[in-house]
């Protein structure tokens, strides 16, 4: 099925008790609280693993002129030492997937120069620690500050780096009323639960990675491509992940060093990342520097909208943060630029992250767009309605849905927005309080994606495609709709992910995954009732699909018997069509917060959370508002506390490990919530569902942001909004006060 | 990790004697510090010398109405004991301010004494650190110093100590027991138990190799008022980014007698006995400030704890006026 036009009635929508919707627990929960939902990792299947262990360079910039591996192949237990000079022959960089070990060169901190297998893991890292290495350091590049002056425009990716419309720079001298400000936002870490790991194992010429991954088919492709084999010999295997925020849309290094390592020592080769190695061998989210300048008039009107974006990327390559594409979309005005820039640094490589894009640039849009209506004198949510635009302004085609307004109002209603009173001027105690709020916005994509599903002659259905669940709920919402559209119960569906042997699927990233996945098994589920009414000559005119029997007119057969002592099967494919470009794509949603901030100390703590979403269908109302209030969580993380550390000295992150990065932890999210209003999408995909895996953070953190505004009179535009900053901000704010007083 | 050898001595005399005759031996007890430190070779002893199993649990009364906390008292059991929640509350805050429920179950009273700094430079063994490896310089000084020492520090090292219960063990005045290889007890005043970095930042406390603490004594209750505020970054789990333990008695609307001690500025739990003091005898917040902050210095990212700790002391002694 190609999205050509928009759906018109299906089967999910007969049913408003269906399954589809229902917060069903998640299928694999249990499995994993008690441990029986094996991890890469910890995968049993291929016998007798060697370990592996990753050696990192000390310096971030340089070459290695000796390393001497003589004490570590000495070493108890060791099977293989592979650097620069033995590592196999490889392939090309594949996306953002580098080949390893290659020359000499150094291009960031804790690039992997050895892989080291022994025995058992501890005998690998000791024998790792023995390896004894010279450099000739270069001084690195690590500060986008200092390299701004150097930065460039990237190659086009997903999209164009830069946008424009009308005459923004004519428009912004001539609006009545002008705001230009720069937010910055710091590196980030993904901080997933479960680390990178991978098992690699050849069969013959055929290698087969048990590995987290979020996206195996694109993967796949990633791991033939450099290591230079063709893609079928290849198979990657990913049914329990522990969590990826994007780190895992790819292979990282871990997964080719334990392909290239198994190859030599003829045997399995398990690795996993240290906590530390996750800040530097696998990717993170780059630092930003944002300009956002906005004209409007005095009814608060914009004129002329830029968003300027600065981030940087390893050597060689020019991934680019999209901090300014959602800008493009959002709020209406005849005059626009959006521009995004990249110093290339010696920095780990950068990459997706949590909403890439939409994350940062909300963090700063979505305050500056609070800024303006304090100048304005003007309620935030007043500022977004009369800007609000009737069609996609820089694409200038309709919106699918659009429910941004009703979502800031319905929220404004029941957060009790009403109450919100001038900056600074709300006290309980020794804690400043104050509300904030923020639109939210995330592109909805279709990815393709197929699907298998077998009506097995006990009347049970087996759901087959290489989709992944990456803790959001995908093995439960895939039986919801598949039990739907056959009439089963949830227990009467097998669904078996997590393998490229099964029919290509998007994966889980870019808030993709439920739609596209779901949409292909949807079509599955089509074509199979097609079939089975068929093949009983059934009249598809009027038939249903109920209590494990399909019904039309007054016949009625078990599914079972249909299927036959075979079974029967059925495929399902979706594409994106011209519905892409024919409309704008996007979910929206309105974020409220009310913070307290310590009026001595300049802590910040949450008290209360809540954001109104709307996602077209929602296919289960638990894991949609779980993924939905865990989007928000990380966006408390990115206004408070989330900052990987760089220290430009030595191209290192500092704080690498969980004790000093930051995320919120249970004391830091009281009282959150999370509600979706009611909406149908049907030019999305036949679910009529939106993407909501990123919506919950994309602004979150920016309504925080707006609570501190609120709560003290202080505006910080550096994020994370730590206590020494609004400290600062409250110790400067007492002294014009004294100095007026 | 480096291979070690382990031993499980059956008594205190045995496990002193088994430290203090192998090279690069280390006390094991929770293990929540030192095996994190083990997986870096940060710590890369020879021998473990596990004394989980010495008969150091208890916490008893002193004579003299103090408390003999037990070396093994695990950090969550001290924080719940009846007499510490009552009489010693500086000290149940303190400990439940720190680390996580984890953490604090498996977390011993010596252990704790004996943690080890968090500053980054010590925990990545690619930089230099005076500490770490002597000699090697420190990267905190002109680096990212945002949790680093604004008062004692040196030009070797300007590392802190972590701890939230030595803060509360400093204003209360503990001692710490030990015993050491020959058998001879001794008693080492907190004050002196922890040392500044000078020029041997390696050199944390007063403890002689092979000497084993066995308890920690709390002198008869200090009356008055027990508070103990941290701030932190996050509302758990987040080392302090300057702490105060404070008891104060007050009579006729005025501190008659104060204990103030610091968390977060220095290599050592800060005390300054004048600003006590200065407190007493003025009764205004900024005189004892002044004298807690005599010489403080900034590295930089730092600079802000020396104004937080003056308005962490005002809030807190405001709260309890």
């Amino acid at each position: 099925m190609d999205m050509n036009q928009p759906v018109g009635a299906t089967p999910l929508d007969n049913r408003p008790d269906g399954l589809v919707g229902k917060p069903i627990d998640r299928y694999e929960g249990r499995l994993k609280v008690t441990g029986r939902a094996p991890y890469a990792y910890e995968v049993r299947e291929p016998r007798d693993p060697a370990y592996g262990f990753i050696l990192g360079a000390g310096i971030a910039s340089g070459r290695i002129r000796a390393l001497q591996v003589g004490a570590a192949r000495r070493a108890p237990g060791v099977l293989y030492v592979m650097t620069h000079e033995t590592v196999p022959p490889q392939g090309e960089k594949s996306e953002q997937v580098f080949p390893q070990l290659q020359g000499t060169e150094i291009r960031h901190f804790d690039q992997p120069i050895a892989f080291v297998v022994a025995e058992t893991f501890e005998q690998a890292r000791a024998a790792a620690a023995l390896i004894t290495v010279q450099y000739d350091a270069a001084t690195p590049k690590a500060s986008l500050r200092a390299a701004l002056p150097e930065t460039f425009k990237p190659k086009k990716a997903q999209t164009e780096p830069d946008s424009a419309l009308g005459d923004f720079e004519g428009a912004f001298q001539a609006a009545p009323v002008r705001l230009d400000v720069e937010y910055t936002t710091p590196p980030q870490i993904h901080a997933q639960m479960e680390p990178h790991a991978t098992i690699a194992e050849w069969r013959g010429d055929r290698l087969v990675l048990h590995t987290s991954n979020q996206m195996l088919n694109r993967g796949r492709k990633s791991i033939a491509t450099v290591l230079a084999i063709p893609e079928e010999r290849v198979r990657l295997v990913s049914r329990y992940i522990g969590g990826g925020f994007g780190s895992k849309l790819q292979p990282q290094p871990e997964a080719i060093l334990a392909a290239l390592a198994a190859r030599v020592v003829n045997r399995p080769v398990k690795v996993a990342m240290t906590r530390q190695q996750e800040f530097h061998v696998a990717t993170h989210r780059t630092p930003t520097i944002q300009r956002v300048r906005l004209g409007a008039d005095e009814s608060g009107r914009l004129s002329a909208i830029s968003h300027e974006s600065w981030s940087d990327a390893t050597p060689g390559d020019q991934f680019f943060e999209t901090s300014a594409n959602v800008t493009r979309s959002l709020y209406a005005a005849p005059n626009r630029l959006t521009r995004h820039r990249i110093a290339n640094l010696n920095v780990p490589v950068t990459s997706s992250m949590r909403a890439p894009g939409e994350a940062v640039g909300q963090l700063a849009f979505e305050c500056a767009m609070d800024e303006l209506a304090e100048r304005l004198n003007l309620d935030p949510i007043e500022l977004r309605v009369r800007n609000e635009p009737a069609q996609d302004p820089e694409k200038g085609v309709p919106f699918t849905v659009r429910q941004l307004v009703p979502c800031m109002r319905e929220g404004a209603r029941l957060f009790g927005w009403d109450r919100r009173q001038a900056a600074g001027t709300r006290r309980e105690g020794r804690w400043l309080v104050g509300l904030g709020m923020s639109a939210a916005a995330r592109l909805n994509p279709l990815m393709p994606s197929s699907a298998l599903v077998r009506l097995n002659p006990d009347g049970t259905l087996t759901v087959r495609m290489a989709m992944t669940d990456i803790g959001t709920g995908t093995y439960t919402i895939l039986a919801q709709i598949a039990g739907e559209m056959m009439g089963l119960p949830v227990e009467k569906i097998r669904v078996e992910i997590g393998d490229t042997a099964y029919p290509a699927a998007a994966g889980s990233g870019g808030s993709f995954g439920a739609g596209s996945a779901g949409s292909a098994l949807y079509v599955a589920c089509d074509n199979l009732r097609r079939a089975l009414l068929a093949k009983a000559g059934m009249n598809p005119e009027g038939a249903d699909f109920q209590g494990g029997r399909a019904v039309s007119g007054n016949r009625s057969e078990a599914l079972g018997d249909l299927a036959g002592p075979e079974g029967l099967e059925a495929r399902g494919e979706i594409k994106p069509g011209s519905l892409k470009e024919a409309f704008s794509h996007y979910s929206f949603g309105a974020h409220f917060a009310e913070v307290g901030v310590d009026r001595d100390t300049g802590e910040v703590r949450l008290r209360r959370m809540l954001g109104v979403f709307t996602g077209g269908r929602i296919l289960n109302a638990k894991t949609a508002r779980s993924q939905a209030i865990g989007g928000m969580t990380f966006g408390v993380g990115a206004a408070l506390m989330e900052d990987a550390v760089m220290d430009p000295r030595s191209g290192t992150f500092v704080n690498r490990d969980l004790a000093e990065y930051h995320v919120p932890v249970h004391a830091d999210i009281p009282a959150i919530d999370a509600v979706f209003l009611p909406e149908l999408d049907d030019k999305a995909n036949p679910l009529k569902s939106k993407g909501l895996g990123e919506l919950g953070i994309c602004g979150a953190g920016a309504a925080l942001a707006n609570a501190i505004y609120n709560a003290t009179g202080v505006r910080i535009r550096d994020y994370p909004m730590t206590l020494d900053k609004v400290m600062k901000g409250l110790e400067e704010q007492e002294g014009r006060g004294a100095r007026r007083s | 990790m480096k291979a070690f050898s382990y031993e499980r001595p059956k008594t205190v005399q045995e496990a002193a004697q088994i430290a203090a005759e192998r090279p690069n031996a280390r006390f094991i007890a929770g293990g929540t510090n030192l095996l994190d430190l083990m997986k870096l070779q940060i710590e890369t002893p020879r021998t473990l010398v596990d004394v989980n199993r010495l008969p150091l649990d208890q916490v008893a009364d002193t004579g003299d109405g103090g408390l003999r906390v037990g070396a093994l008292v695990r950090n969550s059991e001290l924080a719940a004991h009846p007499r510490v929640r009552r009489e010693y509350g500086v000290l149940a805050k303190a400990l439940l301010a720190g680390a996580s429920g984890q953490l604090r179950n498996k977390a011993t009273t010596a252990g704790n004494l004996l943690q080890r700094t968090r500053c980054y430079y010590f925990h990545d063994t690619t930089k230099p650190c005076n500490k770490r490896a002597p000699g090697s310089g420190c990267a905190a000084i002109g680096g990212y110093n945002r949790i680093m020492a604004v008062l004692g520090a040196s030009e070797s090292c300007i590392a802190t100590n972590p701890s939230d219960m030595n803060v509360a063990l400093r204003a209360l005045d503990a001692t710490v027991e030990t015993v050491d290889a020959g058998g001879a007890a001794r008693t080492i005043p907190i004050a002196d138990f922890h040392r500044l970095p000078g020029d041997t930042p390696e050199i944390e406390t007063a403890l002689e190799p092979g000497e084993i603490i066995t308890a920690v004594v709390l002198p008869k209750p200090v009356p008055g008022t027990h508070v103990y505020r941290k701030v932190r970054d996050r509302a758990s789990y987040a080392f302090a980014t300057v702490s105060v333990a404070a008891v104060i008695a007050h009579e006729g609307g005025r501190p008659k007698a104060a204990r103030l001690a610091f968390g977060g500025l220095a290599h050592k739990p800060w005390r300054v006995e004048a600003a006590e003091a200065a407190l007493v005898e003025t009764g205004q917040a900024e005189a004892a400030a002044d004298r807690v902050l005599e010489g403080a210095k900034g590295y930089g990212s730092n600079d802000f704890k020396i104004p937080l700790t003056r308005r962490t002391l005002r809030a807190v002694l405001a709260e309890i006026a």
